[in-house]
């Protein structure tokens, strides 16, 4: 069992919890994630690790309570816990095993939607103690719904809100913000790594291609024992099968068959149709918002 | 004449078992085991034993049960092997200690795995704790995987009074007897779990949700204390075809569905992991775990088509196996191999282009080489494609380790029997040595390699003590 240690409210329905889990503290490093099973008859559920501490043995998931499993743990309290959680599975961010003179040339644009903010926070950490030039660009759907705004603050000064109605920062996608940024500001950025919703991988994705600009997306699709096993989480990249669990969850985000990918997520839509679940978390995918 | 028959056994009737999940084979009544085992000659050189991966004392276990000695049965069968039910039910034994039974010759061999089977149940009904451990030794072994290799590794360790701690990856010990043989094959919490819990008992201790070259590296497990790594991680990933449309929705390995229906249980309403079959299926391949998915998909509701490239008489999987997956109404289409998957325009499986075979030349593997019939391709209409095709070792643990080689298919490289590996102090054996082979091979491995553990940590304390 795995104790739940602390647990704040980020914005309406979405949480951060840190979980006791020593072992996995130590080992994670940036886009990474890992598989939880909230009770004893849950499914095995993949996120992003959004933070760990090596000191007091914790790793800290956001999760918007979407579905039936986010629900019950979402519905879990500080001195609870949960059965499973196993971790950290996939492989590095690329940039963890770059030669630093390199990626200190670089700069950077992390640009996330919804709930996949908060894996921002590993990788910008990482790059700012390795002192790597970086920008963050956050969207959400309206300001209510912005969520870790002073953590980011506390990394970086370079960080561009975005919300859908424009309610708070600039008004639009993080598609639009890109292009805001990039086009309109003239920023300089050598890669941008995208991480949200499918939907929005795959649009964004399209966004940075149309300006030149490399992108690496972080894939989010069914899962069921995150270590290679089973295959639920094949995706094409350039024509080539790959299993997002241990060949990613990054890839070239200009590679990816998104339409193929965005499909298979949608799996057991019905299923969760019919349990009176919600559509998104049903799918068992990994959970971004 | 009685003494070249063998006892009938005990099915759950194919028409009713296919709506359930319940074990398909009910087992001998203590009249029944007792009236087989009575038939045993108890050869003074007895050839089923040199045909066991662990060498048990097969005459000395059925001498036991036909004289009603029960406990004594199951004592001499806890002294040889940590999972005496389970082997009892999913052992080979055609091809191995029933296979050399001089009554074979004649009639029908003793049935040596029944029987077996029969031993290690009742000591599981009446509660009884087999496991017999010398005192501890205070050396410590790690051991890599809660398969069957490990589980063998560990409990002889454990006998042998050593320390000994399992890592497990996934979040139930027991691998490919949790996630892969179905619980109408092998039941979960009668069998599997009391047969580990017994190792728990030998002062075993298992830790889950460690995956090794993730959590943890093998560097880290030596930085512990232990003096000696055993690695069983076995052969846990899914080949597929490579054929167009293999991605298309409702294509599954058959180690998907199988973990889905097994280890997280999906077939029971009330769990949350989802499982779904359309309302026919194709199973392609042949061997036990082809058998294992199509008989879940059955018992799912489907109807369901075995496709396999050879002929019935190439089949890999146990003959007990193909004939229950046929009394369960599996249809078996021979001769054919898959070229392509069809998708509707949602995307979503709705048939499979199969060619027509014949048999060629015999291959690498003896067996006669399949070759296609030009022109005749053909569809056929199903809803969900499971691929059965063997899998292969997960890379992990050789590529987090230095100094520990593996060949191109990622199988562990070991220098003899005893599993000692190309880096000093780990021992490897079972399905990531092998590539996927059996239960018992696996576990005949372990056992080996838990020997020459023993003699490793006994000839370096005698080092140090010099």
């Amino acid at each position: 069992m795995y104790e739940i240690v602390s647990k704040e409210l980020l914005a309406p329905s979405i949480y951060s919890m840190d979980i006791l889990a020593p072992r996995v503290a130590k080992s994670a490093l940036p886009g990474q994630f890992v598989i939880i099973i909230v009770d004893e008859k849950g499914e095995r559920v993949p996120l992003t690790i959004c933070d760990s501490d090596v000191e007091k043995g914790t790793v800290t998931i956001v999760t918007q309570a979407m579905g039936s499993s986010t629900k019950k743990l979402v519905a879990k309290e500080v001195g609870d816990s949960i059965k499973d959680f196993v971790g950290p599975l996939g492989k590095p961010s690329e940039f963890v095993n770059e030669d630093l003179e390199e990626l200190r040339k670089k700069k950077i644009l992390f640009a996330g939607g919804g709930v996949g903010v908060a894996p921002i926070v590993p990788q910008a950490k990482w790059l700012a103690e390795n002192g790597v030039d970086f920008d963050i660009l956050t969207g959400s759907k309206n300001k209510d719904f912005v969520i870790l705004e002073d953590k980011f603050k506390s990394i970086t000064e370079n960080i561009f809100i975005a919300t859908d109605d424009g309610s708070y920062g600039f008004h639009g996608f993080v598609n639009s913000g890109i292009e805001e940024l990039v086009v309109n500001q003239g920023k300089k950025y050598d890669v941008v790594i995208i991480i949200g919703p499918m939907i929005m991988m795959k649009f964004t994705s399209l966004t940075t291609k149309k300006l030149g600009l490399p992108s690496i997306v972080s894939l989010n699709p069914i899962m069921v024992d995150g270590t290679g096993m089973c295959g639920a989480c094949r995706v094409t990249i350039d024509g080539e099968t790959k299993f997002a669990c241990v060949d990613g969850p990054e890839f070239d985000g200009d590679l990816v068959d998104w339409d193929e990918a965005l499909r298979r997520q949608a799996q057991y839509k019905e299923e969760e149709i019919q349990k009176d679940h919600e559509y998104c978390e049903l799918t068992g995918g990994m959970i971004y918002g | 004449m009685a003494k070249f028959t063998r006892t009938p056994i005990t099915y759950q009737d194919p028409n009713e078992r296919i709506h359930n999940f319940e074990e398909v084979c009910l087992g001998y009544t203590k009249e029944e085991a007792i009236e087989e085992a009575k038939r045993c000659i108890q050869c003074k050189k007895p050839l089923c034993v040199p045909l066991c991966p662990v060498n048990i004392d097969i005459p000395g276990f059925i001498k036991q049960i036909s004289e009603e000695n029960f406990q004594e049965a199951a004592q001499i069968l806890a002294d040889y092997s940590a999972l005496p039910a389970v082997c009892g039910r999913v052992c080979p034994q055609e091809d191995q200690c029933e296979k050399t039974c001089i009554l074979g010759k004649k009639g029908q061999p003793i049935a040596i795995g029944k029987l077996e089977r029969f031993a290690a149940d009742w000591a599981i009904e009446n509660g009884l704790k087999l496991g017999r451990t010398k005192e501890s030794n205070g050396h410590k072994v790690a051991v890599i995987g809660a398969g069957p290799a490990g589980i063998t590794c560990a409990g002889e360790l454990a006998k042998e009074g050593y320390t000994v701690k399992v890592f497990e990856a996934l979040h139930e010990p027991g691998g490919v007897l949790v996630y892969g043989i179905p619980e109408f094959r092998l039941p979960k919490d009668k069998i599997v779990k009391v047969e580990i819990d017994n190792l728990k008992e030998l002062g075993v201790e298992i830790e889950t949700n460690v995956i090794v070259g993730r959590t943890i590296t093998v560097d880290e497990i030596f930085e512990e204390g232990y003096e000696a790594i055993f690695i069983g991680s076995g052969a846990g990933l899914p080949m597929f075809m490579n054929i167009p449309g293999e991605n298309t929705n409702g294509v599954f390995s058959a180690n998907e569905f199988l973990t889905r229906s097994n280890l997280m249980k999906a077939y029971r309403d009330d769990m949350d992991t989802p499982i779904k079959v359309g309302d026919k299926v194709a199973v392609v391949g042949g061997g036990n775990v082809a058998m294992d998915a199509a008989r879940t998909a059955k018992r799912l509701g489907a109807e369901v088509h075995v496709i396999y490239r050879r002929t019935e008489s190439e089949l890999p999987a146990r003959e007990e196996e193909v004939e229950n997956a046929m009394e369960e109404g599996i249809i078996f289409n021979f001769l054919t191999n898959p070229v392509e998957v069809l998708a509707d325009e949602k995307g979503w499986v709705k048939g499979i282009k199969c060619i027509k075979m014949n048999l060629g030349e015999p291959d690498e593997s003896g067996r006669r080489r399949p070759v296609e019939i030009e022109g005749s391709e053909y569809d056929f209409d199903v809803q969900t494609i499971i691929m059965a095709l063997g899998t292969s070792p997960n890379p992990l643990i050789p590529r987090t380790t230095k100094g520990l080689d593996s060949d191109n298919r990622n199988r562990i490289k070991v220098l003899d029997e005893y599993g000692h590996t190309t880096r000093k102090a780990i021992f490897a054996g079972g399905d990531n040595v092998t590539g996927s082979a059996t239960v018992i091979l696996a576990m005949g491995a372990g056992k080996e390699a838990a020997k020459a553990i023993d003699e490793f940590i006994k000839e370096s304390s005698l080092q140090t003590n010099e």
